[in-house]
Order: C-alpha cells, then structure tokens, then sequence
C-alpha cells in the first residue's frame, strides 16, 4: 500500500507518459493545436484575404520570396496564397470542425448510450437497433448524403458529420457503462439508495469516461479526415475559407506539371495530424485495456 | 400475534432468459432454445427479530444472493414481499428506505474506484441528510473507526487498499446509513483465512454495540455458527430447515442439513489426521427444472415414494425449530 493518495486519473497519465512515442505524438498534437490557435499571429499573410494577393506571386517553388518581402517557405498555391499561412488556417478550420462534431457527437451519443444501459429493457432494445443499422452505413457515405441534402456551410457539415459519428460513441458509452452497470458498487449505490441522476453522473459516467476519451480523440481525428474528403470532393466548407482538404484538392491538377508542393505539403499537415491523434488514443486504449492491466 | 421485525412471506423470484428476436423465432420452430425461467428462489417464508442475527447457508446457487438482494430492496420479488417492522422495503420497484444496508461479497467491485473513501462514504448520508457538509469529515473519521479503520484513509483511493480493509470500508460506507438491518452476503468469502476471523469479529462487536439486525449468507458452515442466533439452510431456492443455531448443528432433522454438516471436513485431534469426509451424493439439480415432489429426493439417502410425488411443507418439528421433510419428526 502506498502511502499518498494517487488518483486514478494521476495514475493514468503517469502511464501515459511510460510511452515515448505516445507522449512524442501528444506534443505533436499540442504543437499543432497551438500553431492553429495562434494562426493568425504566426502566419506571414491572411489567407483569406483577398486584396493582399497577388497573381505574379501564383505557384511559386519553397524559398521563393514575393512581392511581400518574406519568404515562402514551402511555396504558394493558384491564388498566390503563401502555403504555410494557408497551411495554419487550413488545421485551424480542420481542428475547429472535428473538434466541434466530436464534441456534439460524444454529448449525443454518450446520453444515448448511456439511457440504454442504465433502463435496460425497452430503451435498450430500441436504442441500439437503431444504433446497430446506423453502423452498418459507412459513415462517408451517411455525411456524403447529408452535405448534398443540408447544402454547404460550416454549421451543416458539422450537423452531417455528428450524424454519421454519434452511432460510435452511443456504441462505446452503451458498452463502457453497461459493463460498470453490473458492477457491485453501483449495486451497492442502488441498495443506499442514491438516485438515478446521482448514480449516473457520479459513478457510471467517470468510470465509463476513460474509454469516451479514447473514442473522442479516434472520432476527432476521423471527422478532420472526413471533412477533408468531403473538402477535397467540393462538398465541404466554401472556397473563402479553405481547410487542408481544400487545399490538397486545389493543388492536384498542378501534380504532373512538377508543381507538387501545392498538394504534398497540405497533405502532410493533415497525416501528421492525424496520425499523432491516433497514436494518442491508441495507447490510451492500450492502457485500459484489462488484459494488460494489473 | 404480532409481526415479526423482518417478515419475509412467501417470496419467490424468477429470471427470464432475455430472448432476442431470432431467439424466439427458431424457438417457435422447434429449436432447443431455453425458455424456461430460472426459479432462483421459489417460496421463502422467513421471521427475524430484532437485533438478533440469521445465518442463511446453502450450496452454490441456491439462491442465498437472490434472496439476500430481495431482502435488502435491490431486487423486485416476481411474488411475496419483504417487510421491515411492518413496511415493504420496496415500493413500486424503488428501495423505499434506508434502514437496511448491504455488505457485499467482493470488496474489489463494491467500492466505486474512481472516488476517495471518505466521499463513499459520506455519499449516502449527505444525500440523505444523515450529514451535512460541514461535519462531513467527522461523521466519515466516526464511521471509519467505528469499522477499525484510521481516520486519514478518507482521503485514499480504494485501490489503495488490501481486501480485509477494502471490506472495512464497505462496512463503514453501510454503517454509514445508520441501518437497523445489515445483509451481509458472504462477506468474508474472497478474503484471506486470517483476514476472515478479523472482519468476522468486526460484526460480532457491530451486533454487540450497535443492536444491528443482521442477515449473514454464506456457504461456510462454522463461520455461520459463530455468528447466528438463528440458522436458515437453503436448497434449490427453498428453505430446508431453519432453528436455532445449536439445534440445527447438534440435532439437525433434514437430511439435507445432516449432509451438508457431515460433509465439512473434520480435523481429529487424536489421529492429527484428516478423517474421511462424506461429501452428499450426486449432483444439485438444475434450477430450470427442479425435481418433483421435494427437491432433493434425487441424492437424498431415505427418500421415500411420497419425497418423489408431494412436495413437504415447511412444518414446526421443536420449539422454533422448522423442516421441511416428510421423515423428521
Ligand atoms: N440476474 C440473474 N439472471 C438470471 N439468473 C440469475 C440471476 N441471478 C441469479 N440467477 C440464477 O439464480 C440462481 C441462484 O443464484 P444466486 O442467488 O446467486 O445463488 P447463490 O448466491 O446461493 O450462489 C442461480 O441458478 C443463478 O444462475
Ligand atoms: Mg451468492
């Protein structure tokens, strides 16, 4: 017995940090999250606006140094945009939805899942039938036909992509808590006895929140690729604010012409990104995980 | 005559298999899908008076948890009812009180992991308004050494814990809740031999003390002797017999009874040997389909044509001594 009292959340992140490569990819993320929010302060150039472009500066090579004096770093797009401005804007729009959607989806989905298990029964049986059939649709297609349905804008591509996500994290929430269900010391809770409300966000939502986590930060970094692939496709948000899948889309047709920064340097933003989310959430996985605990 | 402080009157309780729907379809068709419920408890008459202590011993699924749940107003009763001083302990399928508490088996899954003790166990008594959140921290130091326990664990997580301690707390966090009645279902079966004696004293000195009621299940015969006035041996869902405790051990009248107590094995102080035990016939039968008539006339050594056709009541055979058996008398 150890003397200090270690939260279960403290013993958590110290087994966290065990992981150089997790711990390498949670910097990654957090570099990332910060050049996003700082965009505009880091960022030589306003992407977005138009008036400071200009067309002699159009696809010019990394090192080039435009009519504005600076240097390009990795190059410029169609427009004369300098890519690495265009770049952090790009993760800001990409981080700004994906977190959103997750966010919305985990607070949907947990609520249902959670119902589900807590009254068992009917709920139960409705619930997840729906669930079920919703997770048998690939969840490109779902967003592909809502954003075709909903029309353009950041708000209903939000609304798609919770749409084709929540169906996970109702999955997950109706696992994690179903299995805390069982549990003596929610039994025990019943038998003081506590209140429903009481029960469900004290003991079987903090105890089920580790594995939400670990399905938030997966689904986050699904709905970044989502929105990009709906980007790339022209479905996603409007030409004025471009986001990574825009970006890459926007360079592809110069590829064969030697032009390839355009695309690859976008395209690498956005597999850093979200490769790094799922590193994270894969060694949180690992270190939940029971087998392996203990 | 009056009521009994707890009145358990002819409760039975069985579980459904939960179907789906293909289930249900194939089983239309003849397929061998199991539809019958599991009678787990099947008629249970029971009187405890106050401040006295009830042993409930039977093998391994004979229903003692099921029983112990209903009692303690976890669980609904499919019929019958249980009533403390004359009001049911539970009321259109909630608990309706708080008087009775439980003590659980496995002390690693009854604590809530991701809360310090002292919040375990003032959750109950501030929701109830036992406590107040100013005299939070005395009334958990109170309760935690009232359970052996040193007051500054309040502040621990449980994993920090042993299991002997681990139990402590569950005992704390029941105590906790001011109950009259305690069911304490096999409380000290998954600890250490040497932790046992430890927590099973731990309740002899909460009866002596506090005048608590309490119901202590368990399979292990002597550790009910220690602790019972009363003793109540199940089968199948069934009470068998029930009496006194030095009644039921000296002079036990069911052959089940008998059996179970020849069965514990014996250590013989003049050999310094294990003595042969005799372990009782055959198999328990499934609680899907008990037998006919009484329900352990299958591995019952004097069973008689009647075992197999009439089910024996329940009857007074001794002063506060019952059995159900045709043959005792
Ligand atoms: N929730 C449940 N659903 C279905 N069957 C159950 C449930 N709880 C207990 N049973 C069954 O009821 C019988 C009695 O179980 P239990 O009361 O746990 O016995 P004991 O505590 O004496 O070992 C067993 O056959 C068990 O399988
Ligand atoms: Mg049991």
């Amino acid at each position: 017995m150890t003397t200090k009292a270690v939260s279960p959340w403290r013993n958590l992140w110290i087994r966290f940090c065990e992981d150089r490569i997790a711990l390498g990819a949670l910097i990654v993320v957090a570099i990332i999250l910060v050049l996003a929010l700082f965009a505009p302060l880091i960022a030589p150039q306003d992407p977005y606006d138009l008036s400071g472009l200009s067309l002699r500066d159009a696809r010019r090579p990394p090192g080039f140094v435009g009519s504005g004096a600076y240097v390009h770093w990795l190059g410029t797009d169609a427009q004369g945009r300098d890519l690495w401005s265009a770049i952090l804007y790009g993760l800001r729009v990409s981080i700004q939805i994906g977190i959103f959607a997750g966010a919305v989806g985990l607070i949907i989905g947990t609520t249902v899942g959670i119902l589900a298990a807590y009254h068992r029964g009917i709920a139960e049986t409705v619930l997840m039938r729906i669930i079920d059939l919703q997770l048998s649709f690939p969840p490109i297609l779902l967003a592909l036909v809502l954003v075709a349905v909903l029309g353009q804008g950041k708000a209903q591509l939000i609304a798609a992509l919770v749409a084709a996500q929540y169906a996970y994290f109702a999955r997950t929430a109706f696992g994690a808590a179903s299995a805390e269900r069982s549990k003596d010391y929610i039994e025990a809770a019943m038998a003081t006895p506590l209140s429903n409300m009481r029960i469900v966000f004290r003991h079987i939502l903090p105890n089920a929140m580790p594995a939400l986590i670990v399905v938030a930060t997966v689904q986050v970094a699904y709905a970044i690729a989502l929105e990009s692939t709906l980007s790339f496709l022209g479905l996603g948000l409007p030409v004025t604010e471009p986001s990574l899948g825009m970006l890459i889309s926007n360079g592809v047709k110069y590829m064969m012409s030697g032009r390839y920064w355009i695309s690859v340097y976008p395209g690498i933003a956005l597999i850093v990104l979200i490769v790094a989310i799922n590193l994270v959430g894969d060694h949180v996985r690992d270190i939940l995980n029971p087998r392996l605990n203990r | 005559m009056s009521e009994a402080f707890i009145s358990i009157n002819d409760v039975y309780k069985r579980f459904s298999p939960r179907l789906s729907m293909a289930d249900r379809i194939v089983s239309k068709l003849g397929a061998r899908v199991e539809t019958r419920p599991v009678r787990a408890v099947d008629g249970v008459t029971l009187m405890v008076e106050r401040g006295q202590t009830l042993g409930l011993v039977g093998e391994s699924g004979c229903g003692k948890s099921t029983l112990g749940r209903m009692i303690a107003g976890i669980l609904e009763p499919t019929g019958g009812q249980v009533r403390i001083d004359g009001k049911p302990v539970m009321q259109g399928g909630r608990k309706a009180d708080t008087r009775i508490q439980t003590i659980f088996q496995d002390p690693f899954a009854s604590l809530d992991p991701r809360m310090r003790v002292g919040d375990i166990i003032a959750e109950g008594p501030l929701a109830h308004g036992l406590a107040d959140k100013a005299g939070e921290r005395a009334y958990v130091a109170a309760y935690l050494e009232r359970a052996g326990l040193d007051p500054s664990f309040a502040d621990r997580f449980p994993h920090q814990f042993s299991g002997g301690q681990r139990q402590r707390i569950a005992i704390a966090r029941a105590l906790a809740m001011q109950p009259d009645v305690l069911v304490c279902d096999e409380p000290v079966a998954s600890l250490d031999v040497s932790i046992q004696a430890q927590i099973v004293n731990l309740f002899l000195k909460l009866r002596r003390e506090m005048s608590i009621t309490l119901i202590f299940i368990s399979h292990d015969l002597s550790v009910v002797r220690h602790v019972s006035d009363h003793v109540a041996i199940m089968y199948l869902g069934r009470i068998v017999e029930s009496g006194p405790t030095e009644k039921i051990y000296t002079d036990p009248k069911h052959p089940y009874t008998k059996g179970l107590l020849e069965s514990v094995p014996k250590l013989l102080v003049e050999d310094d040997a294990l003595v042969h035990f005799k372990p009782i016939m055959g198999e328990i039968p499934s609680p899907l389909a008990p037998p006919a008539g009484c329900h352990f006339n299958p591995r019952c050594p004097i069973a008689v044509e009647l075992c197999r056709s009439e089910d024996p009541r329940l009857r007074l055979i001794g002063p506060g001594h019952c059995a159900a058996c045709h043959l005792a008398e």
